[in-house]
C-alpha cells in the first residue's frame, strides 16, 4: 500500500554574492564525477523592445558567438571536447545557458561563463548569420509544422493586451531582419549585468574551491546596475474572448482556452492548488477531462491543461497563464467541448475533489519532481530557477511539503477563478488535408 | 597562451554493480542501486519482432491499450491504483520490441510490480477500448503525418528498407482499420511472455530487494513468447534522390540513409567517432558549414540508429527551401571530404572526449542508466559494454576513424530523400543529383 509520508530528497546548498551582485547558489552532491552549471538572467521575451520581437531569443544565440577570449564557435568546441553539452533557452521572464559537464573541467566551465558574462563578441558578420539561423528555427518548429508554436504564440496575442505579455516571443522576420549590432550591445549592457543575474553549480565539487574559482572568474565582471523590472501585471478579464488562427498544414482543429493568472510568486500556496487542479483536470486516464472528453463522449483526441506558456508552472511572475488545450476532429464540436470542460470545472468549483483524488495527484506531482531533479543539470536549472523567481532555491525542496498542505477549499477556490468570463478562447482552422 | 583554463585530473566514475538474475518464468531482472532521489526506473521490454508487416498496427494498438483497463480494474481505477504509488508508466512498441517504463517513489517499487503483474496477465482489451484507441490513433496519424519531418521519415524508410517492417516508422491507416480485438488479445496472448523478456531496475533500491519484489509480484506472469520468424534486414539499394512534393513547404526536409555497425562489432568505436566528427555533435564538420557558416539550418544531425537486425547510419537537415541544392551540395562535399581525406588527430581528440563524457554523464542519472542498460541488452549487448566501451574509444586511431569514414559514409551509398516544394527545389536539385520524384 502507498505510503502516508512521502521520502524527501536532501540537498546541501550554499549561498554567496559577489560584490558585483552577482548572486550564487552552490549544490554540492559528490555522487557521480558530473557538475552542472547554469547562468540566469532576468530578462525574457516580456522585457523586448516594441519593433524589435523575438529579439530576447536571437540575442540568446549571440552570447555563444564567441566573447571576450574566445573566437567564434570556440565555446562549442571547449564544452564538447571537454566531454560536455551545452544549451540555451528563452522564456517569458528569463534567459538561462547551461552546460553538463565532467568535474574535471569545473573550471574551464566557469571560465566559459564569465568570459561570456564579461563580453560577447557581437559583430554584423555572426549577427547575420544568427538571424538566418533563428528564422530556420522558426520555419522548422512553426511555419513547416502543423500545430507549431500553438498555442504559446497565439494564445498570448488574444489573452493580454500589452505589447509586454501578448507579442509573439519566437518573433516577425521583419523585426529579427532589423535587428542591429548596436541594438545587441544596449541589450547586453541594460540587462546583463551580474546584478541581474543568478548563477548555480551543483555536482561534483568542493563548496570551497568552487567559490574561489566563481571570485576568479566572475569576480572580475564590472558591477552594473540591476535594471528595475516594470510591472508586467494586467487585471482580470471580465468578459470572454474569441480569436481564431489558421494553420494551413493542419488536418484537424484544435483549440486554446487561455487564462489570467495573477501573481503566482506572492500567493505561491494558491498557485500550488492551481497547479493540483491541472492535474486533476487533465493529467492520465484518470483525470477529469480525459475521462469525459477523450475516453468519453471521445469529442476530443487528446486534451491537456497546464500553467506557464511553456508548460512550467514556475517559470513565469505576474502575469502567468493557465492553459487548456485540444485537438478534436468534429469541426462543428467546439461547442460542446467548451460545455464539457465547463461543466467539468463547475463541478471541482462546487462540489470539490473526490476521495482519494487530492493525495493521488499529489502524490504523483511529488514524484514528477523527484525525477527532475535526478540529472544534475536539472537540480542546477531548477535551483537557479527559484532563487531567480522566487527569491529562494530551498523552496523547491519544501515543495513537496507545501503540496501536502493544499486543501479541498483551495482547490475549489483554484477552479472557480477559470470561469468563462475570465478567459480568451483561440481555434485553430487547419488548412491541411482530410 | 590560451586563457582558458586547463582540465583537472579527471575522477572516474564509481564501478557499476549491475546484478542479473533469471525468474523460474526466464524473465531476466537487472537491477542496480543508484540511490538520489527516492525513486525506481522500471524498464521492461518484450520482444515483438515479426516478420510480417501486419502485426505493427495489431503491436501497436495492443501497446494504446494495455493501460485501459484489467478484469478487475477500468481504465481509470487502473490510471488511478498507478497515480496513487507516485508512478508513472508508459508503453513503447517499435518494431522489435514492446516496452513499459516508467518511475515510482521507491516504497512503492514491490505495489507497482504487482499492478504491471495484473496488466501483463489480465489487461482486457475490451472492444470499448480497442474501438475508441482506433478511431484516436487514425487522428493521431493524420496528424503525424501532416509534418514534413514524419514524411520524409516514411519515404526514407522505404527507400532503404522496402517492405520489411523496418521501414515502417508509423503502422498503415489501413491495418489499424483492420485490427480486431480477437486479434491483438491473441498477439497479447502469444508474445506478451517473460521467457526472453526483460526487466530492468535501477535507483533507491537494493538488487536483493527488487529481485525478490520482481519474484513475488510477476509469480503468475508465465509461458514463452512465440514470435513469427523475422526477415533479415535487406540490403540497401542505391537509387536516385526521391523528392516528395509538399507545396509551399517554407523548407525543405532531406534525409539520408545508409547501413551502419552494430555495437557488437570491433570497428564500432571508429564507425561511432566518424559519425560525430562528420555530423554527430554540434561542433561538427556538417554543423559547423551549414549552420554556423552559411545559416542554411537550423541544425543537421547524424546519428547510428540500433535495431534488433541491425544498425542505420541516418542524416537529417530541415533547410529553406531557397537553399535546398547549396545545403545538399555542402552535404555531399562534406560526405566526399571525410570518406577521402583523413581526419586530424585534434578532431579525434575532440570528439573522444564528447563520446566518453556525454556516456558518462547520460548514465549518471537513474533514468539514463535505465533505458541505457535496457537498450544495450534488449540488441545483444552486455551491461559490461558500459565500463568497457570508454576504454575501447581511447584507443581509436585516426586511421581507423578515417578507413571507418571511408566505408560508411562514402555519399554514393546512401539513398536520400526531400520533402519539400517541387516547383521551386526540383530544377536546382537535378543540376547536382539524379532526381525521382514521388508518385504519391
Amino acid at each position: 500500500m502507498p505510503r502516508a509520508t512521502l521520502p524527501v530528497p536532501v540537498y546541501e546548498l550554499h549561498h554567496l554574492v559577489l560584490p558585483n551582485g552577482l548572486r550564487v547558489v552552490l549544490a554540492p552532491d559528490r555522487s557521480a564525477p558530473v557538475v552542472g552549471i547554469g547562468v540566469l538572467y532576468d530578462v525574457g521575451i516580456r522585457s523586448e523592445p516594441e519593433g524589435r520581437t523575438g529579439f530576447a531569443h536571437l540575442f540568446e544565440h549571440l552570447m555563444f558567438q564567441g566573447s571576450a577570449n574566445l573566437e567564434k564557435l570556440e565555446h562549442f568546441r571547449y564544452v564538447q571536447s571537454s566531454g560536455g553539452t551545452f544549451n540555451g533557452s528563452t522564456h517569458f521572464d528569463y534567459t538561462n545557458y547551461f552546460e553538463a559537464m565532467p568535474s574535471n573541467a569545473l573550471e574551464r566551465v566557469i571560465f566559459l561563463e564569465a568570459d561570456r558574462m564579461l563580453a560577447p563578441r557581437i559583430t554584423e558578420e555572426n549577427l547575420a548569420n544568427q538571424i538566418a539561423v533563428v528564422k530556420e528555427e522558426i520555419r522548422v518548429n512553426v511555419l513547416n509544422r502543423p500545430y507549431g508554436g500553438f498555442p504559446w504564440i497565439e494564445l498570448p496575442a488574444v489573452l493580454f493586451d500589452t505589447f509586454a505579455n501578448s507579442h509573439n516571443g519566437y518573433g516577425g522576420f521583419v523585426d529579427l531582419e532589423s535587428a542591429t549590432v548596436a541594438d545587441a550591445a544596449g541589450f547586453f549592457d541594460r540587462y546583463y549585468a551580474p546584478a541581474n543575474a543568478v548563477l548555480c553549480l551543483a555536482g561534483d565539487f568542493d563548496p570551497d574551491n568552487a567559490q574561489a574559482l566563481i571570485e576568479k572568474h566572475f569576480g572580475p565582471v564590472p558591477r552594473r546596475d540591476r535594471p528595475v523590472r516594470p510591472d508586467f501585471s494586467e487585471p482580470a478579464l471580465q468578459q470572454e474572448r474569441r480569436g481564431e488562427t489558421h494553420d494551413a498544414h493542419a488536418p484537424m482543429p484544435a483549440v486554446a482556452l487561455g487564462y489570467r493568472i495573477a501573481d503566482p510568486v506572492g500567493d505561491l500556496d494558491s498557485h500550488l492548488a492551481r497547479v493540483l487542479l491541472s492535474e486533476i483536470l487533465a493529467d492520465g486516464d484518470a483525470s477529469r477531462f480525459q475521462r469525459r472528453l477523450v475516453q468519453g463522449d471521445r469529442s476530443v483526441t487528446d486534451i491537456g491543461a497546464y500553467l506557464g506558456e511553456f508548460g512550467d508552472p514556475f517559470d513565469e511572475r505576474d502575469p502567468t497563464t493557465f492553459t487548456i488545450s485540444a485537438h478534436y476532429p468534429d469541426r462543428d464540436g467546439l461547442p460542446g467541448i467548451l460545455a464539457a470542460i465547463d461543466q467539468e470545472i463547475t463541478a471541482v468549483a462546487d462540489s470539490g475533489t473526490l476521495p482519494g483524488e487530492l493525495d493521488r495527484v499529489r502524490t504523483r506531482l511529488a514524484s514528477q519532481m523527484y525525477r527532475q531533479l535526478d540529472p544534475v543539470l536539472g537540480r542546477t536549472l531548477s535551483f537557479a530557477k527559484f532563487e531567480l523567481i522566487y527569491g529562494r532555491a530551498e523552496l523547491l525542496l519544501e515543495l513537496s511539503t507545501r503540496l501536502q498542505a493544499v486543501t479541498d477549499d483551495q482547490i475549489r477556490t483554484a477552479a472557480a477563478e477559470l470561469a468563462p468570463s475570465h478567459r480568451a478562447v483561440v481555434e485553430l482552422i487547419p488548412g491541411g488535408a482530410r | 597562451m590560451s586563457a582558458v583554463p586547463a582540465l583537472t585530473a579527471p575522477v572516474r566514475p564509481r564501478k557499476l554493480s549491475v546484478s542479473e538474475t533469471v525468474l523460474d518464468s526466464g524473465l531476466r531482472v537487472i537491477a542496480v542501486r543508484r540511490p538520489g532521489v527516492p525513486l525506481v526506473e522500471i524498464r521492461l521490454r518484450v520482444p515483438m519482432i515479426s516478420g510480417r508487416t501486419a502485426q505493427a498496427a495489431q503491436a501497436v494498438l495492443l501497446g494504446e491499450t494495455l493501460l485501459a483497463g484489467t478484469k478487475r480494474l477500468d481504465r481509470a481505477a487502473l490510471a488511478g491504483a498507478i497515480a496513487s504509488l507516485g508512478a508513472d508508466l508508459s508503453v513503447g512498441v517499435d518494431a522489435d520490441r514492446l516496452s513499459i517504463g516508467g518511475s515510482v517513489l521507491a516504497p512503492n517499487l514491490p505495489a507497482l510490480l504487482s499492478l504491471i503483474s495484473e496488466i501483463l496477465t489480465d489487461a482486457s482489451h475490451a472492444k470499448s477500448e480497442v474501438d475508441g484507441e482506433r478511431s484516436r490513433m487514425l487522428e493521431r496519424l493524420s496528424i503525424a503525418r501532416s509534418q514534413a519531418g514524419v514524411v520524409a521519415r516514411e519515404a526514407l524508410g522505404r527507400r532503404m528498407y522496402g517492405t520489411h517492417p523496418y521501414a515502417l516508422d508509423l503502422p498503415d491507416d489501413s491495418d489499424i482499420a483492420a485490427a480486431t480485438p480477437a486479434q491483438i488479445r491473441s498477439l497479447h496472448s502469444r508474445l506478451i511472455r517473460p521467457a526472453g523478456a526483460i526487466l530492468v531496475l535501477v535507483g533507491d533500491v537494493t538488487p536483493s530487494r527488487g529481485f525478490t519484489a520482481a519474484a513475488k509480484a510477476l509469480a503468475g506472469w508465465q509461458g514463452a513468447s512465440q514470435p513469427s520468424r523475422a526477415l533479415p534486414l535487406p540490403a540497401i539499394q542505391t537509387a536516385p534522390l526521391l523528392l516528395v512534393d509538399r507545396p509551399g513547404s517554407v523548407q525543405s526536409s532531406l534525409r539520408m540513409g545508409s547501413s551502419a555497425l552494430t555495437r557488437l562489432d570491433a570497428g564500432y568505436p571508429a564507425l561511432q567517432l566518424a559519425n560525430m566528427i562528420f555530423g554527430g555533435y554540434f561542433s561538427s564538420r556538417w554543423n559547423e558549414n551549414i549552420r554556423e557558416d552559411k545559416g542554411y539550418t537550423y541544425g543537421p544531425h547524424s546519428h547510428i540508429d540500433h535495431g534488433v537486425l541491425g544498425s542505420s547510419l541516418l542524416l537529417d537537415a530541415d533547410v529553406a527551401t531557397d537553399v535546398t541544392a547549396p545545403a545538399l551540395l555542402e552535404t555531399l562535399y562534406e560526405l566526399g571530404r571525410i570518406s577521402s581525406l583523413p581526419v586530424t588527430e585534434a578532431e579525434l581528440d575532440a570528439v573522444r572526449q564528447y563520446a566518453i563524457g556525454t556516456l558518462a554523464l547520460s548514465t549518471a542519472t537513474q533514468a539514463g542508466l535505465a533505458s541505457t542498460l535496457s537498450g544495450l541488452i534488449g540488441v545483444g549487448v552486455g551491461p559490461e559494454w558500459l565500463a568497457e566501451h570508454p576504454r575501447r574509444l581511447a584507443k581509436v586511431t585516426v586511421d581507423e576513424v578515417s578507413a571507418a569514414a571511408a566505408t560508411y559514409f562514402a555519399p554514393s551509398r546512401f539513398v536520400s530523400v526531400v520533402v519539400g516544394d517541387s516547383a521551386t527545389v526540383r530544377t536546382p536539385l537535378e543540376r547536382i543529383i539524379d532526381v525521382e520524384r514521388s508518385s504519391s
